[in-house]
């Protein structure tokens, strides 16, 4: 096929802005990939900048999709805070033990600063190199997690509920400190070289919470936190639900909304009214057990829902890729959306 | 009883609204009342079970969060176990059951749903956070007739299936019943691991509890609902 005249970011900041760029673009969003790449475990991987950098230009290089992943792993944040990981060998890492184990701790806790957190460094170092040496070509996308859903590891979901409902005035402590570090923590990638900031927020979806609880608690804490944001953001509820939010969510000054799979893209599309462009929704559990054709079905299917007119970027719905998911199943998805995805999107005519 | 009945859906709308405003002390006052004639058990059953099937329902269908499903399972363990203690011989016949999260980190989903049992009156140990091998051992040398796993990321559902195969190496018969994220988004994926049963919500995980125990007190083929997981 010819050369495309547009750079992955052209391309991702014309959908962006509500029109059809060349094609769809897609995010991959691999965090895990790389390290199949560079032929290392999991934990080796993360534990040098050097190693995502080259995992991500490998993986871009082979896919060609539109973005630069400069995520390593959520409980990379609890660590800043003095938690621990746990890696496992197919799998994201996971926080360990709870930092909070009870209530009262909260009034100790303390935001972590970046500039002491070698942890977070890694990260800021990956992006930092990725942008050197990519320039302005294709966007890095950063992350934070929500300062309303990072408590979840911080303490456990269960206990978590049981302050939001119980300990008002511990949980207004808390949303506090994380917007802190929450706050910090983007900027710094911003400054380090991501191109936006991807604010993970799957306890504010309509999954976990009401639309009356998301206004008094993660909507409140997102119109906090993104106002100082130096940079776009994007909100992903990882898998959850937010047709019933969608209006609030771009109220928030966010651009992009993460969707799920459990949620009909079209309603999606609608809801957002040209306020929100979407993010999503390929099903990334189903995607392990994708034929090519499949593959190629559930892009279409996609493209057909929520393509026309831009402000759709092609992605799964959870913001990381399972590592389960094989080499040809991402290469099919790929190939699906460079002949679906072309715009204008004549064939939804046909 | 009769009484108790006649009035039931009434009952039943009430302690619903009060569960989902978390309102303790209604719901309290609604389960703790002493309706002439209905034992503990038959407060339990046409009241507390149906509307906590109403919740996940409807957190099933989107209209109730998981928040309020949480919240709604812990109040009504904790009034159930008011009404009719873990000594209560109603739980004492029950077959041995277990619930735990397997090689997991994320547990809410676990305590879900053995608040939801627990509050339909059904006795069941928790494991907690177990490995593989862990649980295989624990399973057999307790003798767990229903073994429940919760388990929120992909890699933890998958290694069902190698704790089915120890589990069966160890000659457990037990029966598996999978629940979370990985199996909602995924349909056949309880059956590729192993799984005997796959629990949507907790109150699915209820009723699947129900046929099991039923199965076990007559030969499958016997029972219609032998395919109904």
């Amino acid at each position: 096929m010819p050369p495309s005249t547009f750079t992955p970011l052209q391309r991702v900041l014309t959908t962006l802005s509500q029109q059809e760029p060349d094609r769809v673009p897609l995010f991959l969003l691999l965090t895990m990939h790389g390290a199949q790449e560079l032929g290392l475990s999991l934990k080796s991987y993360f534990s040098k900048a050097e190693n995502v950098v080259e995992g991500q230009l490998t993986l871009q290089k082979k896919y060609q999709h539109d973005n630069l992943y400069g995520f390593f792993y959520a409980a990379l944040e609890v660590e800043a805070f003095g938690g621990e990981t746990i890696f496992v060998e197919d799998g994201p890492p996971n926080a360990g033990e709870p930092i909070i184990t009870r209530p009262e701790d909260i009034l100790a806790l303390e935001p972590p600063r970046v500039k002491d957190s070698p942890c977070l460094h890694k990260v800021l170092q990956a992006q930092q190199m990725l942008k050197e040496k990519t320039g302005d070509t294709i966007p890095i996308i950063g992350v934070v997690m929500s300062p309303f859903s990072l408590p979840v590891m911080q303490m456990g979901f269960a206990s978590y509920l049981d302050l939001i409902y119980e300990r008002p005035d511990l949980f207004e402590r808390l949303m506090k400190v994380n917007q802190t570090f929450c706050v910090e923590w983007a900027n710094a990638q911003l400054t380090a070289g991501a191109t936006a900031i991807c604010y993970f927020d799957p306890v504010s979806s309509s999954t976990i919470v009401t639309r009356e609880q998301y206004l008094r608690t993660g909507y409140a804490a997102a119109c906090q936190t993104l106002k100082h944001i130096q940079g776009p953001t994007a909100t992903h509820f990882a898998s959850g639900r937010c047709l019933p939010i969608v209006q609030d969510v771009a109220q928030t000054g966010t651009a992009i909304i993460g969707v799920s799979a459990d949620e009909d893209l079209t309603e999606l599309k609608r809801a957002a009214q040209g306020r929100l462009s979407l993010l999503g929704n390929l099903n990334g559990i189903q995607m392990r057990r994708w034929s090519a054709a499949d593959a190629e079905a559930a892009v279409k299917q996609a493209i057909a829902a929520a393509g026309r007119g831009g402000g759709f970027i092609l992605s799964d719905n959870h913001g990381e890729i399972p590592y389960q998911v094989p080499e040809a199943t991402l290469m099919a998805v790929v190939e699906a959306v460079h002949r679906w995805g072309k715009y204008p999107l004549d064939w939804l005519d046909a | 009883m009769d009484h108790f009945l006649h009035d039931l859906k009434s009952h039943q709308e009430k302690l619903l609204n009060a569960l989902l405003q978390v309102d303790r002390l209604t719901a309290k006052e609604i389960l703790t009342y002493p309706y002439p004639g209905a034992s503990a058990l038959q407060v339990v059953e046409n009241l507390v079970v149906p509307v906590l099937e109403q919740v996940g329902l409807g957190w099933e269908k989107g209209s109730y969060s998981l928040s309020q499903v949480y919240m709604s399972g812990r109040i009504c363990e904790e009034l159930v176990d008011l009404i009719l203690p873990p000594s209560h011989t109603s739980r004492l016949s029950q077959p041995k059951m277990a619930i735990a999260t397997l090689e997991d980190y994320h547990v809410l989903g676990k305590r879900i749903v053995y608040s939801t049992l627990r509050a339909s009156g059904f006795e069941i140990e928790n494991y907690g956070q177990m490995t593989t091998e862990e649980l295989a051992e624990r399973a057999t040398s307790d003798q767990t007739q229903i073994l429940l796993i919760s388990v929120l990321m992909l890699p933890s559902a998958l290694r069902v299936k190698a704790l089915r195969d120890q589990l069966r190496k160890k000659g457990s018969r037990v029966k598996i019943v999978v629940g979370g994220a990985p199996f909602r988004f995924d349909p056949l994926l309880w059956r590729e691991v192993g799984a005997d049963a796959f629990g949507e919500t907790a109150s699915e995980a209820v009723h699947l509890v129900h046929t099991i125990i039923q199965e076990m007190q007559c030969p499958p083929q016997l029972l219609p609902l032998s395919n109904a997981y």
